[in-house]
This record gives structure tokens, sequence and C-alpha cells, in this order.
């Protein structure tokens, strides 16, 4: 399965700087608490944390116990309490808590809040009303960026998609600059910047603010060009099943932060592992980008291969017997329990999948991208409901129809949203609402009356309010085109055209040849055109807000193809999934280029819409 | 490996904010292109750049379309100018930006003399406010105290994009202006008023949260935004008030028809539980005794509640409330909903005849008839879900009206008869010759296929 490689793709930039920067600041942050100390880690952060550092890297700096932040009531003995934790109220609270707790027990200790990846205002201010601003002492752990892999760096802020797109706060967007900024100042500088979407036009301008703010260094780039794309450019990619590999993975066993737990029935024994997912895997590395259906053959090849290989020893003298267990034995052995893993995997997903069939599940959603039998499809959703089979994969379905088709006919949204409420409870009313207001999940508004009113509006007023009123409109009727920029770009290739998944012609492979993710095809539009010119169609059916900035008056010599100008980091405001990564590296091999996926977290169809409950309490 | 990590460190310094303050520099800004150049300054810059080795000009267009206060792409030091010393970037004189208005206001500053310039640190501009609130510098909100400074703190920190400092300068409003006045101020600034929002919710300030869309119109959203307090209700006679009195509430005509069946629902549950709580203790009734309850009904959804009671009150008579009739009216599930969840039941009860009743019609003259709102292959797959035996299951694969998919589903389940008797209806010989190779030798599909075959009657059609 080795696909050929157009031209000789440039060497990807060593990321491990960035986990050796994050551990040293953490370092030294503990160090400023000197002593010893009980640390509690928020929840979400002890993944990230256990990649770039150990416990006993901890321990080293006095740290004497570690707990989880779990909103309770605290049993520590230590007089030096260590939060590490995420600029959340609940959690400030719950310190707020603890330390008045203390106070009140007449208890004297001595406190520190590192928040990561920065503080917000919104938190000292909470430690200042709650009377213990002063008797806490705050910092900041700037660990902007995990690199996950070779290719991926997540912020690990699966909270940005919420936040921003539901609720509408920019908190984040300084973060991302800021994490931008760490990316050009180790790796920059970067000589274009392309973009799309609110809030990536906002990142950009944080990122920039910053670097001016700064001192540059001048240093060889190893990252030429930058893409920014808001998650709401493309909602649709996301809420696609995924059928390649380890997309297939994240979505039936969820990876975390780059690893996986296998439960007993894939480790055919009676305890669960947990496995490392990355390109170290030599026998992931070769599946997690192909189509599900090539994985077996390709399994199969490869124990057969193993076979062979162990075969050799039959035959053997002594002393060749003596080299083969010292240098392959190893490597073989390593081999043969990568590859049962898989293999076990393959066979439970399989499984998993055959019973809840997903082949009429997988044909509905393609007829959903193609806008065919758009009837069946709703009766299918339909019954899905009512016969109570998941209920974010039901959700999942609503989304893909409503934004596949500009939102619902007003009597089916209200008919299936009934039957929803009846199926999986009431509350999820607020689940609607939610939906409604993300414009995942919309009743289509009668004619096209918002468009025009917002045109006509739009000549009458002068730039400054037509942009405000733009916004308004938009958000009162989001509107996915879906059909129209599928057209336009060819998304949807021709149904009755035989697609050879073992060959991939483009990157509709990753959704079985029958949907080119739109995040990545405007990536490869953009960077072919070397702009947005030629678009402007599509970005209109976007809602606007595209750039394309070049560093410099003189970019005479930013034009020089160096190895730098073939490294593309693309940035996900708002999460990106495996598949899209997938797409991505097909690109590259495609165009003799290499991607950087720079995300906010990895997410995937049951993350983004179980962001959307309310039903927490 | 720690040393260059280090240096790493150092060189992106800005991010990690450690300057003292004291030493600080004061980054004013001013709008216009430089239109000329003292030659000390010039030299600065170009050694600067020299000493870095820069030649390429690296720095970024501005690409912001919406309307900000003019800024100058560079910081100009002013305290620099005092101390003699220059942190960052280079230098430029004031003297050559006269004819710009905003001069003005920093250009007495420079004259006084060091001892009151403290007086003088904290009147910074909004737009510098704001640009030391971003870098985590000292800062002063008291001296916004007009309501026009204010809006203006307001707008600049909505121009800079950063949520956290939009929020701080929100708390500073909340703590000094009155809500109604604050509220009337939001309605026009949407990014603010989201801001605000969040911030309300997140700190659990509902009663404020309620005045702020009762103040907008926003009642639906009011609305909702109370009746989500309901999850935080535990008790369920608690929450079953709370859901009764959210009936009022001004929910747009759909949601209300929702959370009045809400309330019904719970009410119901209630009643339902605390008698088969009582019945199951009592051991009274079979059906509990061979099938203990696993959980209570409080809390579920109407499907579900009518599955139980599909599972536990079948037959019952319309008037109970426990009633699978009752329910379907009292909450309209419609033929289809209301089949597939009594099959569901049924089946898993190995109640055969109840699931025969379910599609049973009788026309006029007396005949039955199966009928169904929802395909045949559907329901095959239902009974098949619940382990029907193959003797139920062939009766409904016969009901599937597509022949071919009649077969294969046919074979999946292994309906020996119905393949064999749809093959011989469709006279294709070919097909169960192929067949007979697949059954065991000697039993009893073999037999029949044997004693088909060799009817001499029959007008094959290959």
């Amino acid at each position: 399965m080795a696909h050929s490689v157009r031209r000789d793709a440039p060497e990807l930039p060593d990321f491990s700087l960035l986990k050796r920067l994050a551990r040293d600041q953490l370092i030294y942050l503990l160090e400023q608490l000197p002593g010893r100390k009980d640390l509690f880690i928020e929840a979400d952060l002890m993944s990230p944390l256990d990649r770039i550092a150990n416990v006993t890297t901890l321990k080293q700096h006095d740290v004497d116990k570690l707990y989880k932040v779990e909103h309770k009531p605290i049993v520590s003995t230590s007089d030096q309490l260590c939060f590490l934790i995420r600029p959340r109220i609940k959690t400030v609270k719950w310190i707020c808590d603890v330390v008045n707790a203390d106070k009140a027990f007449g208890r004297f200790r001595r406190y520190k809040i590192i928040f990561s990846p920065q503080k917000f205002y919104a938190c000292e201010n909470l430690l200042e009303e709650q009377g213990i601003f002063g008797d806490v002492t705050t910092d900041e752990w700037s660990f902007y960026l995990l690199p996950l892999d070779d290719d991926i760096i997540s912020l690990e802020l699966p909270e940005f998609f919420r936040d921003y797109f539901l609720e509408g706060d920019q908190r984040w967007v300084r973060t991302a600059g800021s994490a931008l900024h760490l990316l050009h100042s180790v790796y920059g500088p970067f000589s274009k910047v392309y973009g799309i979407g609110r809030c990536s036009k906002m990142a950009y301008e944080s990122w920039r603010e910053q670097v001016e703010e700064g001192e540059q260094r001048a240093r060889q780039a190893e990252i030429g060009n930058v893409f920014l794309i808001d998650r709401d450019v493309d909602l649709v990619t996301p809420l696609c099943s995924q059928v390649v590999y380890e997309g297939l993975v994240d979505d039936i066993f969820r990876i975390k932060c780059g690893c996986v737990e296998f439960c007993p029935d894939v480790t055919s024994s009676d305890k669960s592992i947990k496995v490392m997912l990355n390109s170290q895997d030599k026998v992931f590395n070769e599946i997690r980008n192909e189509h599900f259906s090539q994985v077996f053959g390709f399994l199969s090849q490869k124990a057969r291969n193993l076979q062979t290989a162990y075969d050799k020893r039959s035959g053997m003298d002594i002393k060749q017997m003596k080299t083969f267990v010292s240098e392959e034995l190893k490597g073989l052995k390593q081999e043969h329990r990568l590859l049962s893993l898989h293999i076990g995997a393959s066979e439970s997903m399989m499984k998993k999948k055959t019973k809840q069939d997903f082949q009429e599940l997988l044909k509905t959603e393609h007829s959903l991208l193609e806008g065919f039998e758009i009837r069946e499809c709703i009766s299918y959703i339909e019954e899905h409901i009512n016969r109570q089979v998941s209920m974010v994969e039901s959700m999942r379905l609503l989304c893909l129809l409503s934004l596949t088709e500009n939102g619902l006919l007003p009597k089916d949204y209200r008919s299936l949203k009934a039957q929803f409420l009846q199926s999986y409870g009431i509350e999820h009313l607020l689940t609607f609402s939610n939906l409604k207001q993300l414009g995942l999940l919309v009743e289509q508004q009668p004619g096209e009356t918002l468009t025009v009113m917002e045109s006509r509006v739009g000549k009458l007023v002068n730039d400054k309010t037509a942009g405000k009123l733009t916004d308004a409109f938009s958000s009162l009727a989001k509107k996915s085109n879906f059909r129209a920029l599928g057209r336009r770009l060819n998304l949807v290739p021709k149904s009755d055209e035989e697609y050879d998944l073992r060959v991939p012609r483009d990157m509709a492979y990753i959704f079985s040849g029958a949907y080119i993710p739109l995040s990545c095809k405007l990536i490869e539009q953009v960077l072919e055109r070397d702009g947005w010119t030629g678009l402007e169609e599509v970005t209109r059916m976007l809602n606007g807000h595209e750039f394309a900035v070049t560093a410099g008056s003189n970019g005479s010599d930013a034009r020089v193809k160096t190895d730098s100008q073939r490294i593309i980091l693309v940035m996900f405001l708002g999460g990106c999934t495996f598949s899209e990564i997938s797409a991505l590296r097909f690109l590259g091999r495609e165009k003799g280029l290499k991607f950087i996926v720079v995300t906010t977290a990895i997410t995937n169809s049951a993350r983004l819409l179980e962001s959307m409950l309310d039903n927490h309490a | 490996m720690l040393k260059e990590s280090k240096r790493a460190v150092n060189s992106i310094r800005s991010l990690v904010e450690e300057e003292d303050e004291e030493d600080d520099v004061e980054k004013v800004s001013w709008s216009g292109e430089p239109v000329g150049s003292i030659s000390w300054s010039v030299k600065e810059t170009e050694s600067s750049i020299r000493s870095t080795g820069e030649v390429r000009d690296q720095s970024f267009p501005k690409i912001h379309t919406a309307p900000s206060l003019p800024k100058n792409s560079s910081g100009y030091s002013l305290s620099s100018l005092f101390k003699g010393k220059a942190k960052t970037g280079s230098f430029q004189s004031f003297s050559e930006s006269f004819g710009d208005p905003s001069i003005r206001n920093y250009a007495p500053e420079l004259r006084k003399p060091k001892s009151e310039y403290k007086d003088y640190v904290s009147d910074w501009t909004p737009e510098e406010t704001v640009k030391r609130m971003q870098q985590g510098k000292v800062y002063s909100l008291e001296k916004f105290r007009s309501l026009q400074d204010k809006l203006l703190l307001l707008d600049e920190a909505v121009n800079a994009h950063d949520g956290n400092v939009i929020t701080a300068v929100l708390i500073y409003l909340k703590k000094s202006l009155s809500k109604e006045i604050l509220f009337r101020e939001l309605i026009t600034r949407e990014i603010a008023l989201r801001h605000y929002i969040h911030y309300l919710k997140e700190i659990g300030e509902q009663k404020l949260l309620v005045e702020l869309f009762k103040s907008m119109d926003r009642t639906e959203d009011m609305a909702l935004m109370q009746y989500r307090d309901h999850l935080n209700v535990r008790d369920e006679n608690k929450k079953r008030d709370f859901l009764k009195n959210c009936l009022s509430f001004p929910f747009s005509p759909d949601d209300a028809t929702h959370v009045q069946d809400h309330y019904t629902l719970l009410e119901r549950q209630i009643i339902i539980e605390a008698n088969d709580k009582q019945v199951e203790s009592s051991g009274q009734a079979d059906i509990f005794k061979k099938y203990p309850r696993k959980a209570s009904i409080l809390n579920m959804p109407i499907i579900t509640t009518l599955y139980y009671s599909c599972f536990y009150h079948y037959g019952e008579s319309d008037g109970t409330f426990s009633s699978p009739a009752n329910i379907r009216k009292t909450f309209r599930i419609s033929d289809k909903q209301f089949l597939l969840t009594c099959l569901g039941a049924r089946a898993k009860l190995k109640a055969w005849f109840d699931v025969d009743a379910l599609f049973t019609t009788k026309n006029w003259l007396g005949y039955t008839k199966k009928r169904s709102p929802i395909g045949f292959h559907r329901i095959v797959d239902i009974l098949q879900k619940n382990n029907a035996p193959v003797q139920v299951l062939q009766d409904y694969v016969n009901l599937v009206e597509d022949v071919e998919q009649k077969i294969s589903l046919a074979q999946k389940y292994k309906c020996h008869d119905v393949i064999i008797n749809t093959y011989r209806d469709l006279k294709d010989r070919q097909q169960l010759i192929v067949y007979r190779g697949k059954v065991e030798r000697g039993s009893s599909e073999y037999r029949k296929i044997e004693e088909i075959l060799s009817n001499s009657q029959l007008r094959w059609k290959n």
C-alpha cells in the first residue's frame, strides 16, 4: 500500500521541542512554590500532562501527592496546595470553597493556581469576590501546543467549539493567536497566511499583534505557509461517519490524546490495554489512512509475511539462529503484537458495525450528501428515532439532513423534533435550541427573503453597519448552501462511476468515494490558486471572511520555492477529524507537500454533538 | 537538550510575560505613518536590524475589515525616552507627528517632570488599557467613569476581539452601572451581549439573566433558561411542581406543548412508580416476579414509558394511566411508533400471540389479513433481534412483498420453507436445484425439494 510520492516531500520540523518547552516551564512554575506540595490536576489536563512529563518529573520537584480535581472536599494534609487547572469558573469556584473551608477551620496553607494555557479575568474576579485573592497566588502555564504525532498538534481545548460557535465567547481567540505566535517564533517566519472564517481572521489579527509586540529574530523558516479555517465553514464533514481506519477507531473506541483503550473484546484477553496510536506504531502507520475495506487485506498480507519471517528459523544453524534472535526476533515479536492488536480491533469494529446495519446507515448518509431520495432518508431517520437507537446518531443524521438541505421543511422539523423528544427525553428541547442557535439544525426560512433583504440593506448603509447587519442576519439564517457548494467545487462525484478504494483518485476516498470534504477541498483550491481569486462565488456562499496575506512589501523572495514553502500548517479553529487529516495527507502526497495540522482539538461527530447537550446540571 | 529549550523559551519571552512591571516599556501608539526621520532614530533602527541580521520585512498586513480605532503598526516607547534605553523595536520622535490630533493627548505628559509622571500612569486611553489587559500588565478601570468612557472602553475591547478582556470590562460595567443602563447599551452590542450572557450563565446568575432576557423581549430564551433549571431538581415531586410552574412561561407554541407533556409524563410516572413498586414488593403479580424491574420508570422518556407499559401493563383498560392505550392517546404517539414499541416489548416477552394480533385486521367479510404501517422486512428484523424462533419469523418473512428481499431475508434467517415455496411459485427449477445443494441431505427441507422437483404437474420456466 505504499503510495508513490510525486516529488521529494520535505522533512517535517521537529515538534518535540514544544514538549520540552512546556515541561521546562512547568518545572519552573513548580519551583516557584518551594517545598513539598500536593498537586491537584484538572481531569482533562492529565493526559496532555502525561505526554510531556511523568510522575518522576513531578516528584523531583517536591510534588508529594497527586490528585484529580473532582469538585469534592479534599483530604490533603499538605501545607502547600498547587492546582493545575483550565481557566474554568466551575473549578475556580471549587478552589474557593476549599480555601474558605480551610479558613473556617483555622487551617493555614499556601495555595497556588497554575492556569493552563492562560488565566482569565473572570477567574481572578471570582477569587477576589470570594475573598481569597492574595491568599492564593496565580500563574500561567503557557502550554498551548501538544504534538500528538509528527504532523498533528493539538491545543487540547475541546470547549473551544462550544464557547466560540455556540456561546459566541471569544475567550480563546487570543489563545489561538498565541499558539500561532509560538509556532511562528520557533518554526517561522511564515511567508503567507490564508484563511477563512471570522474566528480565523481574529486569530490572525491577534497573532499579528503579538508578533509586533515582540522582537523578531532571523532564522531559517521551517514552515512557510499557513491556512486558518473556522470549523463552521464546514460542519458537514465532521458529522459524516468515518470509514478511514484511524477515524473509525476514533468513532468507535475514542482516541484520547493520541492514546486508545482497547477493550478485552479486542485484545482477546481479560483486560483492556492502552495503546499509543501514532507513526511510531509501524503497523498502524501503514493502515491509518486507508479505507476500512482495504485494511483486512493489508493485515492478512502482513501476517503472511510475518509467518515467512518466522519460518526462516527452520534450517538455521546455531550461529544463524543467534543472529536471528538478537537482530530480528524482537522486531518480529513487536510487529506480531501490533498486528494481532489491529486485527482484533478491526474484527471488533466489523462486528459492531454489522450489528447496527452500518451499510444502510452509510447509504442514507450518501443519499443526503448527494441530495437523492430525501424522503426515504427522512423515513430512515424517523425510524432510527422511533427505535430509540443511539441518541447522538439520530441527532447526527438530523443535522446532516438540515445542513445538506439548507434546513428542514417546517412540518418535517416539527414532527421529527416531537418524535425525538418522545424517544430520548423532553429535556432535549434545550439541545434543539442550541442546535438551532449554531445553525446545525434549523427550519427552512420561507423563500429567500433574508438574503434579498440583506443585500438591499447592505447597499443603503455604509460598511461599518453593513458588517454588523450581515453578522446579525447570518446568525438568523445561517445557510449552509451545501448543494450549491457541492456543485461548484465538485464535492460529490457522480455515483454511477466505480470508485477503486485501493487506488484512490481523490480525497473522496475517505468517504468511500461519495464526498470530498469541503474543508480540505478549500485548502486544495486556495493553495493551487495561491489565494481566493476565482473562488468569489464560493466564499460568498460561505459567508465571506476569507483572506490571503503575504509577509513584507517585497514578496519576491518569498516566492522562491524552498522546502519550507512546501510545508503547510493548517489550523482548524473548533476542531478537526482524523478523516480530514487523512485527506490532507493524501493531498500532500499528490502535490508533493507536507501538511501539519494544528487543531483546537481532535473532534468527531459524537464529540461535536455531545458538546451541544445541555442536560448536565 | 535543556539548554536548547531554554534558549527557545527565551526567544518567546513575550509569551511568558515575565518582565518586571516597573521596568516595563509603556507602549503608546499613535496614528500616522512616519513622515521623515531623525537621524539617530534611523540609525538606531538600522543598527537593530543589522544586529539581528534581519533584512527582509516580515511584518504582516492587517486584514481586519471591521472598523476599529486607527492604529499604528508598531509601538513607540515613550518611557524609553526618559529612561534612555529601548527594550524593543525602534522609536521615533513625536515632533514628526504634528498635525496628527491624537498627539496632543500625550504631548503634555512628556513635559511633566518625572516625579509627577506616576500620577499619569493610569491615564491610559481605552485602546492602551485594552492592550495592557491583553498583555497581562497592570491596568486600571476606575478612571472610566462617564457612561461614554465606559462604552468607549467596551467597544475598544470588542474591537480587540479578546473575549477575556471583553468579559473583564463587562464585569467592571456590571459593578459600576445599574443593570437597566447596562442592558440598554448591550442591546446594540451583540458581541458584548453574548459574552455577558455566557458569563452570567457560568457564574450562575440565573435571576439577572432572566431579567436581561426580559428587558430584551427575548421571552423564549427566558422561558428555556428557566426550564433548564429543572435539571438541578433531584426530588421527583419537587421536579413535578417545578415543571408545573414552567407551564406559564412564554414558550413558543410547539415548545409549550412539549413542556406540558413533560409535566404530565412525570406526574404519571410518579403514580405508576408508586403503584408498581408496591405491587412488586408484595409479590402479587407474576410479571414482576418473572421479570423484576431493573430501574425505576421516573424521568424516562415517553417511549421508554410506553415500552414499560406494554411490558408490565399490557391489556389494561384504556382508563388506567399505566395502560398502553392511555399513554398512546395522551402523548399523541403515531401508529408507527406505537407498533414498533409494542412489538419490541411483546417480542421480548415472547408473547407471539400478542405480536400476531398487532398486525391482524379483519375485513367486512370476516377474513383476516396482516397489515403493517412499516415494511415487514423491518418487523422481521426486530423479531429476529428479540430471538424469535424460525416458525414465527417465517410467517413475517413470507409477508415481505419484494421477492428478492424476501429470499435474502429467508436465507439470512434460514427459513427453508419460505425459500422453497417462493422458488416453486416462481417456477424456478434452477434455483431450487442450487438450493438443494445447500441444505442437509436427507433433511425435511431436502425431501421437500425432491418432492417438488419430481412433481410432473409443475411447469418450470427453466
